[in-house]
């Protein structure tokens, strides 16, 4: 494979896992417009410790992923009170703060606005890439077969009846906030590492706002349709290349389609409704 | 007639911000009993289900279910406790079939919900299919177990709301006008399969404005007015109270 192809895998891999991110929180209901927060703390955090601290790959990936959903879970407490546009502007503000902090502080470990270079010391593969999106994807696959995956369903439609039927909505929006935060944090440290340097910028609003719409387009109640938004939005732009100054407005305008087609993401829970896709579902037969 | 209350509420008193929409509530809901809650609208009767499931916290009073005192716990604690409960407009998972309403108000029983999540524990998993299909079939829902229920006849989805609420396994079922929007027919379907809920055992408070529905079903009947219970008695006893027929039945002329 060539570069070009190396490099357009690994955007695919990474931005799945930015998929599922926000797949996570919205699937309870939370709409996270600072998901590239996490991201960057994820970063950040992984390549300080494999850099300065000479850690092995692996457990630095892992502690910016953790660090990153202990942020996710302290930002998810404030988040309970704040509900759709609210809560997407705070999270907005705090994927802005982190943004800032690493552009303004910390300026000798990590190069501050100049970028933090020297990560090459540990360069990475593809296959680190898509081991860990293999694993979030089977991850993911057992949640949403799960009754766990249902009770997320269920505050996501109604959350005064889900706690009425016994589900600890407070925990369970916290968890999703967390594990978004968590698997973002992971992304983050990929991207750095695959990259070999980072910067505060390739953390601002667009980056969480293509997340977020990954997860819109290609359906928001299952997390094949993060998946499936993450590949479309990922590749497409690469087979539109043809229409070369078109290209931005072309996408847009796709965007504008898909969306009154299908309101609720191409991918739905009804498409998916065989055997095995959902939980306590034989075929259907009707 | 077994003598121990289920539920009792003492004193209990709901303040909206000078509303007093609750007012120095007393009652005993007995084991195994069909309870009926009755009155004018806006006498208060939602608000008394809302405040026994925690959705409101109570301005004064205390609420006790089997000795176990719910009135400062959280809506999710009470509902472990046995208290289910549908609501007086509708209000199912608009992306969930029936089956998964089903399976949902089955999942959060005690420690169920982090066990869930693995595929192992298949006996367990097992018996909770099989009693979800009883729950179905109970409900004469078994053949539209895989439609989603938001596009489901009303009267269906009527079911499907109590099918929810007894997947908890309740002992005590909180039904908010359970026969609204139905016809005849319906209703006294509705009617039958109260009383088979009934004959599992599980003790039944049940708002309601089908006066037929009330005393055909009802051991004993509450009366609410204002926000204060101005009677309660046998069936019998509150067809002919003065008070009941003033407030709320109504004379013949």
């Amino acid at each position: 494979m060539s570069v070009y192809h190396l490099d357009l895998l690994s955007a695919l891999g990474i931005n799945i896992l930015l998929a599922l991110s926000v797949y996570s929180p919205m699937a309870t209901g939370q709409l996270s417009l600072g998901n590239a927060g996490f991201m960057a703390i994820g970063a950040y955090v992984s390549a300080i410790l494999t850099v300065h601290l000479h850690l092995p790959l692996f457990p630095s990936l892992v502690t910016g992923g953790v660090i990153a959903g202990i942020f996710g879970i302290l930002v998810g407490f404030p988040a309970l009170r704040l509900r759709g546009v609210f809560l997407a502007m705070a999270t907005l503000g705090f994927g802005e703060i982190v943004r800032n902090f690493f552009m303004n502080f910390l300026g000798r470990v990590t190069g501050a606005a100049y970028g933090f270079r020297g990560i090459g010391d540990t360069p990475i593969s593809i296959l680190w890439i898509w081991s860990w999106v293999i694993f979030f994807l089977i991850f993911f696959f057992f949640l949403s077969r799960s009754r766990l995956g249902l009770t997320m369903l269920a505050t996501h439609d109604d959350d005064t009846v889900s706690e009425l039927i016994g589900i600890n909505i407070v925990r369970l929006k916290i968890g999703a906030f967390g594990l978004g935060a968590f698997v973002a944090g992971v992304a983050g440290g990929l991207h750095a590492h695959y990259y070999l340097y980072t910067e505060p910028e390739f953390f601002n609003v667009w980056k969480s706002i293509h997340m977020v719409l990954f997860v819109i387009m290609g359906g928001m109640l299952t997390f094949w349709g993060g998946v499936f938004g993450a590949g479309v939005f990922t590749l497409l732009p690469e087979f539109l290349r043809f229409l070369h100054d078109w290209r931005g407005a072309f996408f847009g305008v796709m965007i504008i389609g898909i969306m009154i087609a299908r309101p609720y993401g191409l991918l739905t829970r009804e498409i998916l409704q065989f055997d095995f896709w959902l939980p306590g579902q034989r075929k259907r037969r009707l | 007639m077994s003598g121990k209350p289920m539920l009792t509420l003492t004193g209990v008193s709901k303040n909206f911000g000078g509303l007093l929409a609750v007012n120095n509530l007393s009652l005993n809901v007995h084991k195994e009993h069909i309870c009926g809650l009755i009155g004018p609208n806006g006498a208060g009767k939602t608000t008394v289900f809302n405040l026994i499931t925690g959705v409101y916290p109570c301005t004064k009073g205390s609420i006790l279910s089997e000795e176990v005192d719910l009135t400062r716990l959280k809506p999710y604690h009470i509902t472990r406790l046995g208290l289910a409960r549908t609501f007086q407009t509708i209000r199912l998972f608009k992306n969930m079939t029936t089956w998964e309403h089903v399976m949902v108000g089955q999942g959060f029983r005690p420690r169920s919900d982090t066990r869930g999540i693995f595929p192992f524990s298949r006996t367990r998993e097992r018996n909770l299919r099989d009693e979800a299909k009883e729950i179905l079939v109970l409900l004469g829902l078994w053949e539209v177990r895989y439609r989603k229920a938001s596009i489901l006849p009303y009267g269906i989805q009527r079911k499907v709301e109590i099918a929810r609420a007894l997947a908890l396994r309740p002992k005590l079922l909180l039904l908010d006008e359970p026969t609204a929007g139905l016809n005849i027919q319906e209703t006294n379907e509705l009617l039958k399969t109260l009383n088979k809920i009934h004959e599992l055992g599980i003790t039944i408070l049940i708002i309601e404005h089908d006066m037929r529905v009330i005393m055909e079903l009802c051991d004993h009947i509450f009366v609410l007015n204002f926000g204060q219970k101005i009677a309660e008695g046998t069936p019998g006893q509150i067809r002919v109270n003065e008070q009941v027929i003033e407030a709320y039945l109504g004379r013949e002329e």
